[in-house]
């Protein structure tokens, strides 16, 4: 899961990093009062779940409380990469002197959190990676004995020359690092970390993404969840327990397995059609997730067949058949439906289904080239 | 042979009492897995369809000597039962269990290798050895016993790549899912170096999926330490870009992760990538018959460094095997007869 910037840097102020004063708004007038009370420029800055929100122009500079206001107006309602902008930040403008990226990751390879600084931080740290890896330093962490002081002393040296600004940067790293740890982070990250005129180190931005599988013990971190800020099919998906990625195309897919749901997709471009969605129902048979996902396939007008690809495990066919049965009944389907059910308790499916006359398919590939057939069919 | 689990698997069910637990528990039985018993906390005494149940791993490892475990608990107890079966000895956990923090998996992981156990998973279907042992959920009337050895990152399109190689008449050694989670106990390095090691294992199927560095790693292993046929398919090759997370994820990975880099990187050291998974039993094919030429001619030297050449000569003279394969495809009949005596024979371990 993600949360905005200023829920970030409400988690880093408690952990003790410090961060530039801030508050947010939802509207213009809000704006101009909290940078009238700073009574300091400030910057307005766009709260989307999208990278690159300053290169789009969400995030912008105001010397008075009135610019700030006029700013407001602008970025509040701005489309940045699909999405609409419903909440800014205003935080007190910081002098600048240096950007310095700190970031912690979950890394597959390693199987550990893996703390990565430069002192080449800012808008363009992923060319910096990509051209100048030697830019970058890495440390992975033994999670059984943790971060030690002298690892994070070692890393902030790579950043700063100044013995003031390496102690606290590498304060702000052992404690962006106990962050990582108490919200079950899959990443935290700090980019730009930045020096002020006065020798102060501050972090001026803040990313953090929380691994879905912990957030029941998380219950203050996934409060912070905006649904707002979500693709509204998508959110409907996770509500029914079902895993929903959008697309473009008119060919709505159901599968069991994100595997086997990715595969169907790449099939049916392979074959000439384009997928709608990849929605995976899971692993568990519950005929209600079959009727959702019928059901969140549908609102999309794209829609012009959809294809049902299930090859029951731990997933039983019959119970996909039931729930197939059950939308039939309780919605208007107005696009054809064609079936591919093999595996656990095939057989009983196929009875099941067997009034309803649809169109099936053996195998995965013949389903496909079924779906994008009667896709193009005129009707 | 086969990989990881066969006829000395002594298995615990972990959850057994639950609604995945007991159900799986009765499916790996009817397969003819040894299971000598399941816990459930406050259920100890108590049989469920003949299996006794045990209230700690500590327990129903002294009473049965089990050796491996399969983890069917919630995921909020799921970690904890895998700390629980490697503090009883168990050396393999195989943990089905679907969302489990990856925080938890990461100080789990390390602390089982240092107790010598291996975890599979999480978020796994378990791994089957056709006609010897089932743990997990891998359906067992898609297997057939033979000589494929079938690694995956996936759930059910493993089935479907297992059922593509069984309806070809290309059985499997063993076949392991080992789960998509960011933090899995077993990579596929592990299973490419297991398979590699088993002599039953005459060519490798390897099913990846878009995201992390795991297909290119594999990569680069079997370009230094696999001498056998090994082909691959890539789950996602059409994903849309934008589904990642932040600049720390484009940093660490250095632009890899995409399905066309994992395919670059396989193709690189020789590994065919399928379009479609039922086009895998082809391509192996294929690449058993060129495999047999390279190793009747002259092995190219930059393949190997010069010290592994003794070895690689040996495992070239060894390399005629993989003729049987074709013989075992006509004598494919005979399996299902093997199937029902295997079975008889480990009921009547059971018994003993």
């Amino acid at each position: 899961m993600k949360i905005h910037e200023y829920q970030a840097k409400q988690l880093f102020a408690a952990a003790g990093i410090p961060v530039p004063d801030g508050d947010v708004a939802n509207d213009s007038g809000t704006v101009q009062g909290i940078a009238e009370r700073y009574n300091k420029p400030v910057m307005v800055k766009a709260q989307v779940h999208v990278g690159g929100r300053g290169k789009a122009g969400g995030v912008k500079y105001a010397e008075t409380p009135e610019a700030a206001r006029i700013l407001g107006q602008q970025i509040l309602g701005m489309n940045i990469k699909g999405l609409t902008v419903n909440t800014v930040l205003v935080t007190v403008a910081e002098e600048i002197l240096s950007e310095a990226y700190v970031g912690i990751i979950l890394d597959r390879a390693s199987q550990r959190p893996v703390i990565m600084v430069s002192a080449s931080g800012g808008v363009d740290i992923e060319e910096v990676a990509a051209k100048t890896p030697e830019k970058i330093h890495k440390l992975a962490v033994d999670p059984a004995v943790g971060l030690r002081a002298y690892q994070a002393r070692d890393l902030a040296f790579s950043l700063y020359r100044d013995i003031g600004q390496v102690r606290q940067a590498a304060d702000i790293i052992m404690k962006l690092y106990s962050v990582f740890w108490k919200v079950d982070a899959s990443l935290v990250e700090i980019n730009p970390l930045v020096t002020t005129p006065g020798g102060r180190v501050i972090a001026l931005d803040a990313k953090i993404n929380i691994d879905d599988n912990a957030l029941y013990r998380q219950k203050d971190v996934a409060a912070m969840r905006d649904i707002d800020a979500e693709e509204p099919s998508e959110v409907k998906a996770r509500e029914a327990d079902l895993s929903f990625v959008k697309l473009d195309g008119n060919i709505g897919c159901i599968v069991n397995g994100a595997g086997l749901a990715m595969t169907t997709m790449d099939l049916v471009k392979r074959y000439g059609g384009e997928p709608a969605n990849v929605l995976d129902i899971g692993g568990s048979s519950n005929p209600k997730k079959v009727v959702s996902a019928m059901e969140i396939i549908l609102e999309d007008p794209n829609v012009r067949a959809i294809l049902i690809n299930i090859f029951g495990g731990i997933t039983r066919c019959d119970d996909v058949a039931n729930g197939l049965v059950d939308a039939f009944n309780q919605l208007d389907l107005s696009v054809p439906v064609v079936v591919r059910l093999t595996g656990t308790n095939e057989a009983e499916a196929q009875r099941i289904l067997a009034s309803r006359k649809l169109p099936t398919a053996d195998t995965l590939d013949g389903g496909v080239k079924k779906a994008i057939e009667l896709a193009g069919v005129d009707q | 042979m086969s990989v990881f689990i066969d006829k000395k698997t002594k298995l615990i069910v972990q959850g057994i009492t639950g609604r995945d637990g007991s159900f799986h528990a009765q499916q790996m039985k009817e397969y003819g897995t040894n299971v000598v018993g399941g816990v459930t906390p406050g259920k100890g005494g108590t049989k469920i369809n003949g299996i006794p149940v045990f209230n700690s791993m500590a327990e129903a490892v002294k009473k049965t000597k089990a050796n491996t475990s399969v983890v069917y608990v919630p995921p909020a107890f799921a970690v904890d039962a895998i700390y629980e079966a490697v503090d009883a000895g168990i050396k393999l956990v195989v943990c089905v269990t679907e969302g489990v923090p990856a925080n938890d998996m990461m100080k789990a992981v390390p602390y089982a290798k240092s107790k010598g156990a291996r975890v599979i998973g999480p978020n796994c279907p378990g791994l089957i050895s056709p006609d010897k042992s089932k743990v997990g959920i891998l359906p067992g009337n898609i297997v057939k016993k033979g000589p494929v050895g079938v690694v995956s990152r996936s759930g059910t399109l493993t089935y479907e790549a297992i059922w593509a190689l069984t309806c070809a008449g290309m059985g499997q050694t063993t076949c392991i899912g080992i789960g998509g989670d960011q933090v899995a106990g077993t990579t596929f390095i592990d299973c490419l170096s297991a398979f590699e090691g088993d002599s039953a294992t005459k060519a490798i199927v390897m099913l990846g999926e878009i995201g992390g560095s795991d297909e290119e790693d594999a990569a680069k292993f079997i370009k230094k330490n696999v001498t056998k046929p090994v082909v691959a398919f890539i789950a996602g090759q059409t994903a849309p870009p934008g589904k990642r997370m932040g600049h720390a994820g484009a940093i660490i990975s250095g632009g890899s992760g995409t399905a066309v880099e994992k395919i670059k990187a396989l193709n690189a050291v020789g590994i065919p990538v399928a379009g479609s998974p039922t086009e895998l039993p082809e391509l192996l094919t294929e690449q058993i018959k060129k495999s047999r030429k390279k190793s009747t001619s002259s092995k190219p030297a930059s393949r190997r460094p010069a010290k592994k050449k003794a070895a690689a000569r040996k495992k070239a003279a060894r390399r005629p095997a993989s003729k049987k394969m074709v013989k075992k495809k006509a004598a494919k009949k005979k399996t299902a007869k093997k199937k029902t005596t295997a079975r008889k024979k480990s009921g009547a371990k059971r018994k003993r």
